[in-house]
């Protein structure tokens, strides 16, 4: 199937990266092409094959339920983000981190 | 002694010869006059590497050394070292200092190994030649013109150039093996679970895994010892029994069945890289091995199925980049949807955007089948002609590469066409086999500089030890392994 302008977009905006008129061009060309390689497998008869997510036939190992990380929320937030918008202060409040208002 | 194996190395400063610091320090002044060119690291703190040289040569002193106690290793940028920077060779990490360490770091800490810096890379190791990296990319030792292969890109250069002693790498689709083949050294990735992922940034999580860059084979086997084992903090580490991977170096090879895949030799692979792959595996002939042609008909498919299976890991794994606890946040933005979207389009490259595009779509709703569980039903295929294959023989030789390095700029506006590079290194990975590669000789065929060459190796599950030992048994009889570029002239003409 044909990628299109739009599909592009609409791939960006679920991937949540903005891209301009210009940058969704390019990227339908290169897409296209990679999506051309990717067609490949239709030709393929798999009719009854297991899907293989892993190589290595696991099961989720179980531990005792205790408390086994420290807290290191001081240590993680040195590497916030500068608060943007003109701020150049970490985002962070009281431990917390800031970001835009998401309920009015 | 920047050509001396880890073993001569060891014993030298176990027998006090040179202490750590000397020897960090002759890498150290390495990496001054060399790497404003070749650009192979980019996080150095001197500080920090001498202080453990320190504490190596009072542990050598105090009579409690390890192999490779006090030996300068280079640490991909991929994996969490605390208090360095760690950026993945990304704009979005490129402020981020890791408040822990990986397992693969706190296992050469803990074995006394110096960590002599943080190696450039392909961004979010996505990529065949280094030049995706937001810091700029690597030139090839051998040829300054020419890329060092990837994702494992600084690693590569590193090791061929001698800027340190040996280096740690990573291969999610072949981005130990083809650099290796590219710069001329030996490289491993391990069976998928062998070495923890814990604190290495992730790419693709079920084909990702770390290993061994260096010199040679008995180089790697000592940097394995330190490496693989069991974590349970990688919910993957599979937990063995802990490996001498030292312990079969010096068995014969009589007898050893060599499976040549008809499809390896087949469209694609230059004259070059096929003629010094079959002189090397006629050497293998007459160390006692015997060849049989076998078939991995499916290999062809395994680049549409990773394009399909790593970039929907990718899509999901690297959403935990938003711009609101670490990394990347845009300077200007009206919303959280806004801030979201600006920072991820700022932060992230093209190759990097792409891919996650790519995922973003085979995983979308309406595509799903005829894409993500396509591509696992084909990997199924994949990894069943691996099966077949070790029935009729011990291990698979082959390239590790189509070709010698080729020029800076020449693939990367055409992403299929770098995406062929891995076309014999993709399939090992899906199967989550252990792949290395070795130096098997040089090709001058491009009229210029002669070019490393590398014979991959492919193995079946958990041989590592036995890979190894075929390696340096080859290692005994050929000199590949020693040479080294000559970089004077090329810095002076750059």
């Amino acid at each position: 199937m044909a990628l299109s302008i739009d599909d592009i977009k609409k791939i960006a905006h679920l991937a949540r990266i903005e891209v301009s008129e210009s940058e969704a061009q390019a990227t339908l060309s290169k897409l296209t092409g990679i999506m051309g390689l990717i067609e490949q497998m239709q030709a393929v008869d798999t009719t009854g094959i297991e899907p293989m997510s892993h190589s290595q036939d696991l099961t989720q190992r179980l531990r005792d339920d205790v408390v086994t990380k420290e807290n290191l929320r001081a240590e993680f937030q040195k590497n916030a983000p500068a608060l943007g918008n003109g701020s150049n202060e970490p985002a962070v409040a009281e431990g917390l981190y800031l970001v835009p208002k998401v309920i009015e | 002694m920047i050509n001396s194996s880890l073993k001569q190395l060891g014993d030298m400063l176990q027998a006090k010869k040179i202490s750590s610091v000397e020897l960090t320090q002759t890498f150290l002044s390495r990496i001054r006059e060399y790497n404003p060119n070749i650009n192979a690291y980019v996080a150095l703190d001197e500080a920090k590497t001498l202080a453990q040289a320190k504490a190596a040569d009072a542990r050598i002193a105090a009579g409690n050394a390890a192999p490779l106690t006090g030996i300068p290793i280079a640490q991909k940028d991929i994996f969490c070292a605390k208090g360095w920077h760690t950026t993945c060779g990304s704009k979005m990490l490129a402020n981020f200092v890791a408040p822990y360490d990986a397992h693969v770091i706190s296992q050469f800490d803990a074995a006394g190994a110096v960590n002599l810096g943080k190696t450039n890379m392909d961004e979010f190791a996505m990529g065949s030649s280094n030049e995706t990296s937001y810091f700029g990319g690597v030139k090839n030792p051998w040829d300054f013109d020419r890329v060092p292969g990837g994702s494992s890109g600084g690693s590569a250069a590193a090791v061929a150039a001698r800027l340190c002693a040996a280096a740690t790498g990573t291969d999610t689709g072949g981005s130990i093996r083809q650099p290796a083949s590219l710069c001329g050294f030996t490289g491993l990735k391990p069976t998928y679970g062998v070495v923890s992922r814990y604190g290495m940034i992730a790419f693709a999580s079920s084909l990702d895994q770390a290993g061994p860059m260096a010199k040679s084979a008995e180089d790697c086997a000592l940097m394995m010892n330190v490496m693989a084992g069991f974590d349970a903090r990688d919910s993957t580490s599979l937990n063995r029994e802990k490996e001498d991977y030292t312990r079969d170096l010096n068995k014969p090879l009589q007898g050893l069945r060599i499976g040549l895949p008809k499809e390896y030799f087949a469209a694609g692979l230059s004259a070059d890289v096929g003629k010094v792959v079959m002189d090397a595996v006629n050497e293998y002939k007459k160390l006692g091995a015997e060849i049989v042609e076998v078939s991995l008909p499916n290999n062809g498919l395994s680049i549409p199925v990773y394009y399909v299976l790593a970039p929907a890991e990718a899509s999901s794994n690297l959403s935990r980049y938003d711009g609101v606890r670490y990394g990347h946040r845009a300077a200007e933005y009206t919303d959280l949807m806004d801030m979201y979207c600006k920072s991820r389009a700022e932060g992230f490259g093209a190759e990097v955007k792409r891919r996650i595009l790519i995922g973003t779509y085979v995983l979308s709703a309406g595509y799903y089948d005829a894409y993500y569980l396509k591509a696992q039903k084909i990997r199924r295929l994949i990894a069943q002609d691996f099966v077949e294959a070790f029935k009729q023989c011990d291990v698979i030789m082959g390239p590790a590469a189509p070709s010698t390095a080729f020029k800076v700029g020449e693939k990367v506006n055409d992403p299929v066409a770098m995406y062929l590079e891995d076309l014999y290194t993709i399939a090992v990975n899906l199967a989550g086999l252990p792949g290395m590669s070795i130096p098997a000789g040089f090709s001058t065929s491009n009229g210029g500089k002669a070019l490393p060459v590398g014979l991959q190796m492919i193995g079946n599950y958990f041989d590592e030890a036995r890979m190894l030992n075929i390696a340096h048994q080859y290692q005994q009889v050929t000199d590949w392994h020693t040479r080294m570029p000559e970089l004077n002239t090329q810095k002076e003409a750059a």
